[in-house]
């Protein structure tokens, strides 16, 4: 589904992303695990079009996408929860989720998806008049989600979704991720928390300085003596 | 006069300044800029109304409508041509260029036109209708309805519509919108021309209200409606309306109760308390998130 290909990410003169190949198949969750500053979020921004890639290419469903402009990117069918969430939090619940449609020209059917996001997140339901930014941080990750899946996507990009969350809410939205890649939508996921994210992945690929360095089953890396020692704890 | 008489010029210039100042606090919050060039918009709407009247013999309505769509699309280009080009710059870069493109605007305008004032023609029958002691030409009611009727407008289009929500969605996080597909660079071009659209209805009832044009007419009001912008809080919309009043009711008291000639004082002295005892103006907030 998605083919990333020998790809390098300049931040000014900063060389951020070192030659990182790796691919995305449909109906996988796949998870990128480092530490702080391995190029993670960049390569999700890069992947977005939020950055963009000095060489190498990224290729979604057979189309390169490395030099299209975000907005058409999502039209293409890749959706991003960004890392710290960043919910519109002057606008309320349901305003931002009407912005994660925006896309879409059927009222109708950007309804039933509101209705739907609701059913996933009851709490969402509850809160829709209030403005986003007056929501507790487990709420906020809740709506990001919400607001991502209105626009249908075939892969969904999702950046550190268990940040700052209390360890209770942090299965409960990883139970969640599990939820929406079993109803179809192909998961890349980029953590921290490494332990959760390989016991939800498929595969893995594990970043370190912007460069590749492991890559194979989520479940085997989970159990390899090293990747335990250096990103496990 | 009567207090109510002041009360009523100051609403009559205040709702000007606010049409004005919703164009500096929309750009404002949309791309963190002082579109200094925003006040000589509104000489362009007095002048081009002004051509459309007097060379081209057009009818009022008709000269109202080409000036303001001549000011629309300059906002755009301004912002295409100038601004765009330095969005990733330092901010400062962007603000000598809005410093330059001001400029410019105006000796074009004296070029073309020289700099010898011109009277503005008249669109508003100015004999006054005597309501018992007070005394309200046909011209403030006109002003004071189209203003308050724009800015409910603009209140719904930016609360209600597709367009407007994807306006405070870019003005809250351009990252974030360009995640939910929203295009940032038409949003911005909207934004732009929104508020030059707003400045062009307020250079003609200015013109209206002092019918005397010339190049460098735009400077004052808009400073004033700078001013306004920032005693309500730059960047909310909200604010700009309530700061244009205000400033407009404080000039008016000024002349009215002291002098004519520290009616400007007072504005811009206005200015220097908001930004010593609440620079984030009134309906500022200390700009705090939640991570």
């Amino acid at each position: 589904m998605l083919t990333v290909n020998g790809i390098n990410v300049y931040y000014g003169a900063i060389h951020a992303i070192k030659d990182v190949s790796f691919h995305v198949g449909d109906g996988e969750i796949v998870t990128l695990i480092g530490a702080n500053g391995a190029g993670k979020t960049t390569i999700l921004h890069t992947i977005s079009g939020l950055l963009r890639t000095k060489t190498g290419e990224i290729k979604f469903l057979d189309n390169p996408i490395n030099k299209v402009e975000p907005h058409e990117i999502l039209k293409m069918g890749i959706a991003h929860v960004p890392e710290g969430r960043r919910i519109f939090s002057q606008m309320t619940v349901l305003e931002n989720l009407q912005m994660g449609a925006y896309t879409r020209n059927n009222k109708e059917e950007t309804n039933n998806m509101i209705e739907m996001v609701f059913e996933k997140f009851p709490r969402l339901k509850e809160r829709v008049n209030q403005l986003a930014g007056t929501m507790s941080g487990g709420e906020q990750q809740m709506l990001a989600i919400g607001r991502a899946l209105m626009s249908k996507p075939k892969l969904l990009l999702m950046d550190e979704p268990s940040m700052g969350l209390a360890p209770i809410l942090v299965q409960e939205i990883f139970n969640i991720i599990q939820e929406i890649n079993a109803a179809g939508t192909t998961i890349l996921l980029v953590e921290q928390n490494a332990n959760m994210a390989l016991s939800i992945a498929n595969r893995a690929y594990v970043l370190e300085t912007g460069k590749v360095v492991l890559e194979g089953n989520a479940k085997e890396l989970l159990g390899d003596e090293n990747v335990r020692k250096a990103y496990l704890g | 006069m009567t207090f109510l008489q002041q009360l009523i010029n100051g609403i009559h210039v205040g709702s000007i300044y606010a049409l004005i100042a919703l164009g500096y606090t929309m750009v404002y919050g949309i791309i963190k800029l002082i579109n200094f060039a925003h006040g000589d918009i509104i000489m362009m709407g007095a002048y081009i109304t002004f051509v459309s009247l007097i060379m081209f013999n057009v009818p009022i309505w008709m000269a109202v409508i080409i000036a303001i769509l001549i000011c629309l699309i300059s906002g755009i280009l301004i912002e295409r041509i100038a601004y765009k080009p330095l969005r990733n710059a330092p901010r400062i870069s962007a603000r000598i260029t809005a410093i330059g493109v001001s400029l410019f605007i105006e000796n074009l305008f004296f070029k073309i036109f020289g700099g010898n004032p011109r009277p503005f023609p008249v669109l508003i029958d100015p004999t006054p209708i005597s309501l018992g002691s007070l005394q309200i030409s046909m011209v403030t009611i006109v002003t004071i309805v189209v203003s308050i009727l724009l800015m409910i407008a603009l209140d719904l289009f930016v609360k209600k519509t597709k367009t407007g929500k994807a306006m405070r969605a870019v003005s809250e996080d351009h990252g974030a919108a360009q995640l939910m597909g929203i295009n940032v660079n038409t949003t911005i071009s909207i934004t732009f021309a929104i508020g030059s659209m707003l400045a062009a209805v307020g250079g003609i009832l200015y013109s209206t209200a002092y019918p005397q044009i010339d190049p460098f007419m735009g400077m004052m009001p808009g400073l004033k409606a700078f001013v306004a912008a920032v005693l309500g809080g730059i960047g909310i919309i909200p604010g700009a309306m309530l700061g244009g009043f205000i400033m407009g009711i404080a000039e008016s008291f000024t002349k009215g109760y002291i002098s004519s000639q520290l009616a400007d004082a007072v504005v811009f002295g206005i200015l220097i308390l908001v930004l010593s005892l609440k620079p984030s103006g009134i309906f500022g907030k200390n700009v705090k998130e939640k991570v």
